[in-house]
């Protein structure tokens, strides 16, 4: 048994896993695309409308009609419709005629800024709390974390932040509320004032479900016999929670990231409300109250796009790093 | 035997706290450890057989159990005493064992190699690349070919039987004066298993190591052990070298694993079993926790427990049989026709 | 001299000293009425139910705007102070609890309908329906559904109907696993194997084997379904996008609550404590009910 075309076959068996889920994404990818066009085929409100004068001629309005392909079959009108997505032309926001594509990138390190800070501070406090909670279950400090974990998945995640506006803001007046700077002020120090309460706000909101994933995970690990064997071994409780548990523990993990990733891009619709915080999120939330269909339109692509691709990438990652896939 | 102690367990007792109450796992057991010989410990399953290992190994949770009473002597030290920094040095290196399940027993996303040099960088002053050549070794010891590209893999590229070698080269990587083997070979196929034994007295030759060999299966006992413990309900109810309990067993339980053992010219007889099950040992029977599914129960045995009678210098057994007072039984046929073969062993025969 | 003591037992006498063994009976429903946890939760939820529906007692109306008692704090004659229209709020809060539970039953109660329905049928019948069920879970998965949830709620007049409609179309997904799962693992049983040679009426035993079987499993599914309906449902209205005036729920109180943050703080604090205490009712049955399936020790 030689070494080499082992792994090659390891190699070949995941490109062609890696193939086959690519695959699996076309038809996903499809039905994201026609409920997009649907949205906007559905929307309220006739698009003709808005180049008609009310002293138009009818004919000049079966022209822009024509014009604007409404007169085609809804099947070819969906396909122009893809191919202009395609060539990353999303249309015209209804209400500033704003290209769509570039209010949405304008917007993106906003919504990134946000939630990848507030994911990155969610597993930094929640894995190792998990694993302390794992260590000492059913110790104080055990009921005490699942207590507060509880709180923190049933919070409604809109009163949090409002709890948090109103000790910090109104009634201590530490902290900004709205927005992601003063006007007129351009520095590190006013932005990271006005992340403060919105990061708060999602990272309280995060860390419940990872600290209770990481938890649940340990002490099912920590039941396994090669816990037990690493004890025979003399290894100290730590050091097997540092070096073989926690590896265990972090690739069920990836999968719960994966699920976040989406969110890193199509942002927190309730926390940037709440916050009034210029991202996608809000961006959203706003087309949505003026029934800016092309932005509805463009967001719900997106979204179901990163949807698909945060479970690709899970998938992916957990067959790289868990080294028994070959099974 | 002349060796001289290596363990020695007095009056152990182990229980379980429980929602319904303390199940008392372990119940006073004494046993004595000496070196270079291997110990089986023999019993049902809940006997309290894996128990007293783990107490050996100070493994049980603190949480769910408690060493009651009792002391466990090894090398100056009471180990049911011993801080768990002092166990930590203890474990792995003076003391190491091996479990029932390899399949479980390595962790699944680690090399081999890291799983081993982890233990030998933890007991012995060694660098990563020493450590990494004694884990080729140890590898190549415990009977794997190609260690060198073997040690770079993961347990779920080794097979039952290799596994359980990899668990055996962790454990006996620090030259451990004991290793206990709980149940090392339930879980394989019968083939590997002999194996496996094969290279456990192997390695004990090489090394002069202690065994505790901890099993359910008597079969297995007869070609491994010198000694042999019956345990009952947390309980040696006999103990003896393993001719003494092979061919002139003196407790109706011992009598019952015996003639329980399937035997290859099993024809048309069918396999004795033992009626009933093991006591509820959250309030353990008044007397002989045996007695109700003993045949030959004295009246005695449900009033006292009896007390270790001795047959010999090596062999004892806990029944009220034995008490001078007791009428005489007749053993099932198979043990008689055991005992005959033990009176011509005695008398210096050769027997096939 | 002979003493009784050493004497052989009788086998017969030996069968009555047996050592009986004194296991209980844990049932489901036993470990559940024992977790202390769970009790206490049910109890809430059933108290605060019973006071919601109870509201019609209160001696005020829950939609007569009275601007002079605009904004009272919470007093003797209004428990829980009055809104910025002067109604009285504790009265509003148990109108509103009526529609936030009824939002997340109602809407729990669609989604494990539906997801039974198709995890049966995709499960029992297998091969390409089944494949074809499970593309089209998959395709609901990867729906950003919260978004979908507000569009719909946008495109089509918000109203509690609609929004339990919506709701409980959109999280079926989880009962639908768990169901077809257990339905697999039930058909390939033996007895199901021996009911089809007999020719047995198949979707009676599915039925009858199926619903002891995968109940429970349900039962969670659905307890944690409640909680994310109710947090939907609020999170839609605080927005603006779910129940309208002058009809309220906690979440659409909330929405109204930011405007007084600092002056009449009681306003936010009452609807998102009793959110908070009904969601986290819910979510720790789920658990309980989950450790009360599969005990740990």
């Amino acid at each position: 048994m030689a070494t080499p075309s082992l792994l090659f076959w390891r190699e070949l068996r995941l490109s062609r896993m890696i193939l086959r889920r690519m695959l699996q994404i076309v038809p996903l990818l499809f039905v994201i695309s026609v409920i997009s066009f649907a949205l906007v085929k559905l929307s309220p409100g006739d698009p003709v409308k808005m180049f008609v004068t009310p002293n138009m001629h009818p004919e000049d309005v079966e022209r822009i009609r024509r014009s604007l392909g409404l007169n085609l079959p809804i099947y070819e009108q969906y396909f122009r419709w893809l191919g202009q997505i395609v060539h990353g032309n999303l249309g015209y926001s209804l209400q500033n005629s704003q290209p769509v594509l570039g209010q949405i990138l304008q917007r993106l390190p906003a919504t990134i800024g946000l939630m990848g800070t507030a994911l990155a501070a969610t597993l930094i406090i929640a894995i190792p709390l998990g694993l302390v909670a794992a260590k000492y279950e059913n110790t104080w400090i055990d009921r005490l974390l699942n207590m507060i974990s509880y709180i923190s998945i049933s919070i409604p995640v809109f009163w949090f932040g409002i709890l948090l506006i109103e000790f910090f803001s109104v009634k201590l007046n530490w902290l900004p509320s709205l927005g992601m700077q003063t006007i007129g002020e351009n520095s590190f120090v006013d932005l990271a004032q006005h992340a403060i309460l919105p990061v708060t706000t999602l990272t309280f909101q995060g860390c419940g479900a990872y600290y209770r994933y990481v938890r649940s995970n340990t002490l099912s690990e920590i039941r396994k016999s090669y816990v037990e064997f690493g004890h025979a071994k003399g290894l100290s409780i730590w050091k097997l929670l540092w070096s073989h548990i926690l590896k265990n523990v972090m690739l069920p993990v990836i999968t719960l990231l994966g699920m976040s990733l989406p969110t890193l891009i199509s942002g927190a619709y309730i926390t940037e409300s709440v916050f009034s915080w210029p991202g996608l999120g809000l961006l959203s939330v706003d087309a949505i109250f003026s029934l800016d269909y092309p932005i509805i339109m463009a967001m719900t692509l997106f979204s179901g796009l990163m949807l698909i691709l945060g479970n690709l990438f899970a998938d992916m990652t957990y067959q790289f790093v868990d080294p028994r896939i070959r099974k | 035997m002349t060796h001289s102690k290596i363990l020695e367990i007095e009056d152990l007792t182990v229980s379980f706290h429980t929602r319904v109450g303390d199940i008392q796992a372990v119940r006073g057991v004494d046993l004595e450890l000496y070196k270079g010989e291997t110990l089986a410990i023999v019993g049902e399953s809940g006997s309290g057989k894996s128990v007293t290992a783990k107490a050996i190994m100070r493994l049980l949770s603190k949480k769910q159990s408690s060493i009651k009473q009792g002391s466990i002597l090894f090398d100056g030290i009471d180990l049911s005493h011993a801080s768990e920094g002092q166990m930590m040095n203890i474990r792995g290196k003076d003391i190491a064992m091996i479990f029932q399940d390899p399949m479980t027993s390595l962790n699944p996303t680690l090399t081999i190699e890291r799983q081993i040099i982890e233990t030998l960088r933890m007991h012995q002053k060694l660098t990563k690349h020493e450590a990494q050549k004694k884990a080729v070794e140890l590898l190549e010891m415990v009977g794997i070919p190609q260690p060198e590209i073997r040690n770079k893999q993961y347990p779920h590229q080794f097979s039952g039987g290799m596994r359980q070698r990899v668990v055996i080269a962790i454990a006996i990587a620090c030259n451990p004066k004991i290793l206990i083997a709980d149940e090392p070979t339930t879980a394989l196929d019968v083939t590997i298993q002999a194996k496996i034994l094969e290279l456990l007295k192997d390695l004990q030759k090489k090394m002069d190591t202690s065994i505790i060999f901890i099993t359910h299966d008597l079969g297995v006992v007869a070609n491994m052990a010198n000694r042999v413990a019956v345990m009952y309900a947390g309980k040696i109810v006999e103990i003896g070298t393993v001719d003494e309990i092979f061919y002139n067993p003196k407790h109706p339980y011992t009598w019952g694993l015996i003639c329980s053992m399937p035997t290859l010219d099993l024809k048309d007889k069918e396999l004795y079993t033992i009626p009933g099950s093991p006591p509820d040992l959250i309030h353990p029977p008044k007397g002989d926790a045996f007695a109700p599914r003993n045949p030959y129960a004295l009246s005695i045995d449900t009033l006292e427990q009896p007390p270790m009678f001795r047959i010999s210098d090596t062999h004892y057994a806990a029944t009220w049989l034995l008490d001078p007072k007791a009428p005489k039984v007749s053993p099932p046929d198979e043990i008689l026709r055991r005992q005959q073969i033990f009176e011509r062993l005695e008398a210096g025969e050769v027997v096939q | 001299m002979h003493d009784v003591r050493y004497e052989l037992l009788n086998p017969a006498t030996l069968g009555s000293k047996q050592v009986t063994y004194t296991e209980r009976r844990e049932t489901v429903l036993y470990r559940l009425f024992h977790d202390r946890r769970a009790v206490t939760a049910g109890s809430v939820l059933v108290l605060l139910t019973i006071i919601c529906l109870l509201a019609f007692l209160s001696p005020y109306d829950p939609n007569q705007l009275s601007i002079m008692d605009k904004l009272h704090a919470p007093s003797w004659a209004h428990w829980f102070g009055t809104d910025d229209h002067g109604r009285d709020y504790f009265t509003r809060i148990l109108y509103g609890g009526q529609v936030s539970l009824a939002v997340g039953l109602l809407s729990m109660l669609i989604a494990v309908s539906l997801g039974t329905i198709v995890g049966t049928v995709s499960g029992y019948l297998g091969g390409v329906i089944d494949g074809l069920f499970m593309r089209f879970l998959d395709v609901f998965m990867s729906l950003p559904s919260f978004f979908i949830l507000m569009i719909l709620n946008a495109y089509l007049k918000p109203s509690v109907q609609n929004m339990i409609i919506i709701i409980g179309l959109l999280s079926w997904m989880d009962v639908a696993r768990i169901v077809r799962s257990q339905t697999m693992s039930i058909k390939e049983q033996e007895f199901m194997l021996y009911a089809r040679s007999i020719g047995v009426r198949m979707w009676r035993t599915i039925f009858k084997h199926l619903i002891p079987g995968v109940m429970p499993s349900i039962v969670v599914a659905a307890s944690l379904n409640v909680a994310n309906a109710i947090l939907t449902e609020s999170a839609l209205s605080f927005l603006g996008l779910g129940v309208q005036p002058p009809a309220s729920s906690w979440g659409s109180m909330l929405n109204n609550a930011q405007g007084y943050l600092g002056t009449a703080s009681y306003l936010a604090i009452f609807p998102g404590v009793l959110i908070l205490i009904v969601i986290l009712s819910f979510n720790v049955i789920g658990d309980a009910l989950r450790d009360a399936l599969e005990p740990t020790e």
